[in-house]
């Protein structure tokens, strides 16, 4: 089986703290992944307006592309990359006529019909690698570390391209307890982060915001754990302006899950980037003194 | 050929074609139907785009520059009879085709940002917050497909976003700024134009500076050649010849770095 591996332009820029430690972790972990040799962005949304086919052609021909390596499976780290990939793909493998016109459209391309699977990292994780091997790599387990898992919308919606059958997703909790953190489930953590509304509706996803951080430390956890960088954004990089508005009573440290697998499998804290993470959620790390991370984390 | 060889002398030419791209009709030469702006003209069937248009009578005011395939002055769209997809090429590079209908588009607006190189922050997002409308790329890939230099117009556009300036620098080295990218972009880019903005910021801060270069220019600068470069333009042809004939020159098969002359006073 081969595997493409898809990045997303985010994380060759300013999500590098996702990809670094993705990347290292996968190494440690033997697992052969190939990145695309050729990429462009993968769309970053998914068009809902039935007329709007071309909004379409940039994932489709970022899955041609992977077709093109010959793997039957392309992976993603980004939840929007995912999500976008993924629903261009069904749309591909359902609409006859969409796909037709998509097709014609990008006639210097082979045609695609949906040959490629778009996997998310986690569920390779728990598929293809699996939990008890990837438990039998943890050199340093997450231990007295309450995380709380957040999904957001892409890796859940719509239920056609959720990583897990809808209901009680159970996949982020399961790969944190592996890696040997208590984890805290807490409800908001499918609520949508406020997305792009930052822009065009800043107060709105504020409100949001404020809303999943304080639910998440209200339910016990000192941190959150995220897989996008548009979430991140919201989530992260937004605390300074809830803060000062009051929306926040504390400074909420959060991880990308690809960042807590590498310290997990004693990678140390090099790869993780936690120079692009607010200085809490390094501080917070070094407080835990986890063995073989502790030096490195702030540097 | 056949009958060439055996009268020479006598033969009349036989159907004799143009050869090359002479805009002067040789006698019997074929000529084929092109349209131009949608008027038709018999030109010589292996003209470049360009003579054929000469030779049609149009003069060249602007939309000519070098007529060597690099200027970027004459880029040129073009569909064929009974074929949907258009083609692009360059007026001084391109044979006529019969039944071609062609248009030249030698210039098409797009804008340019100011920045000073001097100044510039060398990282990808100097180059966002010049040309934010990189964003609105869809990946179609209408650029590429109407590069008539064959570049790889949506890759390097995909390697900026992706923060790669020396990716997208190597990528777009081939461009002649001719802007059929531009003018096909769904987007709106003015690709040709952050490209260069890419390779700017490439040579002067990315790729890596040659020492002995720098070392060779400040010699230069400090007068080190300039007696002799003097002495060697008051020379007459005959003194210049013997100097060249009686030059040290590296022997042929000479192993590789090994040979050294035995003046050494302009190394
Ligand atoms: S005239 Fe310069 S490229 Fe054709």
């Amino acid at each position: 089986m081969k595997i493409s591996y898809y990045p997303g332009c985010t994380l060759k820029t300013k999500a590098k703290n996702l990809e670094d430690a993705a990347l290292a972790s996968m190494a440690a972990l033997e697992v052969d992944f190939e990145e695309l040799p050729r990429w462009n962005c993968c769309g970053a949304v998914h068009s809902l307006a039935d007329d709007d086919l071309i909004h379409h052609v940039a994932p489709v021909r970022d899955l041609i592309r992977a077709m093109e390596r010959g793997s039957d499976k392309v992976v993603t780290l980004c939840s929007m990359c995912y999500n976008t990939l993924a629903r261009a793909n069904l749309l591909m493998r359902d609409d006859e006529v969409k796909r037709k016109t998509i097709n014609d459209f990008m006639d210097e391309e082979k045609d695609y019909h949906g040959e490629v699977e778009v996997v998310h990292f986690l569920n390779f994780l728990r598929d293809e690698v699996g939990w008890d091997k990837l438990r039998s790599k943890i050199k340093v387990p997450l231990e007295g570390l309450k995380l709380a898992p957040y999904y957001g919308c892409t890796l859940l919606r719509p239920k056609n391209v959720s990583i897990e059958p809808p209901g009680h997703p159970k996949i982020f909790r399961e790969f944190l307890e592996v890696l040997g953190a208590r984890v805290i489930d807490f409800a908001a953590s499918t609520l949508c982060c406020g997305s792009y509304q930052i822009l065009a509706n800043p107060e709105a996803a504020e409100t949001v915001a404020a809303t999943i951080l304080e639910g998440g430390i209200n339910s016990g956890a000192e941190a959150l754990v995220l897989s996008c960088p548009l979430c991140e954004f919201n989530l992260s990089k937004k605390q300074g302006d809830l803060l000062q508005k009051n929306m926040l009573s504390q400074e909420v440290p959060t991880y990308y899950f690809t960042q807590l697998l590498a310290i997990a499998l004693g990678l140390g804290g090099e790869v993780c980037r936690f120079d692009l993470n607010d200085k809490i959620s390094a501080e917070l790390l070094k407080s835990k003194s986890l063995p073989s991370c502790d030096q490195a984390i702030l540097t | 050929m056949s009958d060439a060889q055996t009268a020479p002398a006598k033969s009349t030419p036989a159907q004799q074609v143009a050869t090359g791209d002479r805009a002067i009709l040789p006698e019997g030469a074929k000529t084929i139907p092109i349209y131009v702006m949608g008027k038709k003209y018999e030109v010589p069937e292996t003209l470049t785009i360009m003579k054929a248009m000469e030779f049609a009578g149009f003069k060249f005011l602007r939309g000519c520059g070098c007529r060597g395939g690099i200027c970027g002055a004459c880029p040129t769209v073009y569909r064929k009879e009974g074929d949907y997809k258009l083609h692009f090429g360059l007026a001084c590079q391109t044979v006529v085709e019969p039944n071609m209908y062609l248009a030249q588009i030698p210039f098409y607006p797009a804008n340019r940002a100011g920045y000073s190189l001097d100044e510039i922050e060398p990282t990808a997002e100097a180059i966002f917050a010049l040309y934010p409308e990189l964003f609105r790329c869809v990946a179609c890939n209408n650029c590429t497909k109407a590069c008539p230099m064959g570049v790889q117009v949506l890759d390097y556009i995909s390697a900026l976003k992706q923060g790669d300036i020396a990716k997208a620098a190597k990528l777009s080295f081939d461009c002649i700024q001719c802007g059929l990218c531009a003018s096909r972009c769904m987007g709106e880019l003015p690709q040709y134009h952050i490209a260069q903005l890419a390779r700017r910021i490439y040579g002067k801060y990315i790729q890596p500076h040659a020492d002995h270069l720098a070392k060779r220019v400040a010699e230069i600068e400090s007068g080190k050649y300039d007696e002799i470069l003097g002495k060697l333009t008051e020379m007459s042809k005959d003194e210049l010849a013997k100097l060249y004939k009686e030059r040290e020159r590296e022997p042929d098969l000479a192993p590789l770095g090994t040979w050294m002359p035995q003046d050494t006073q302009y190394l």
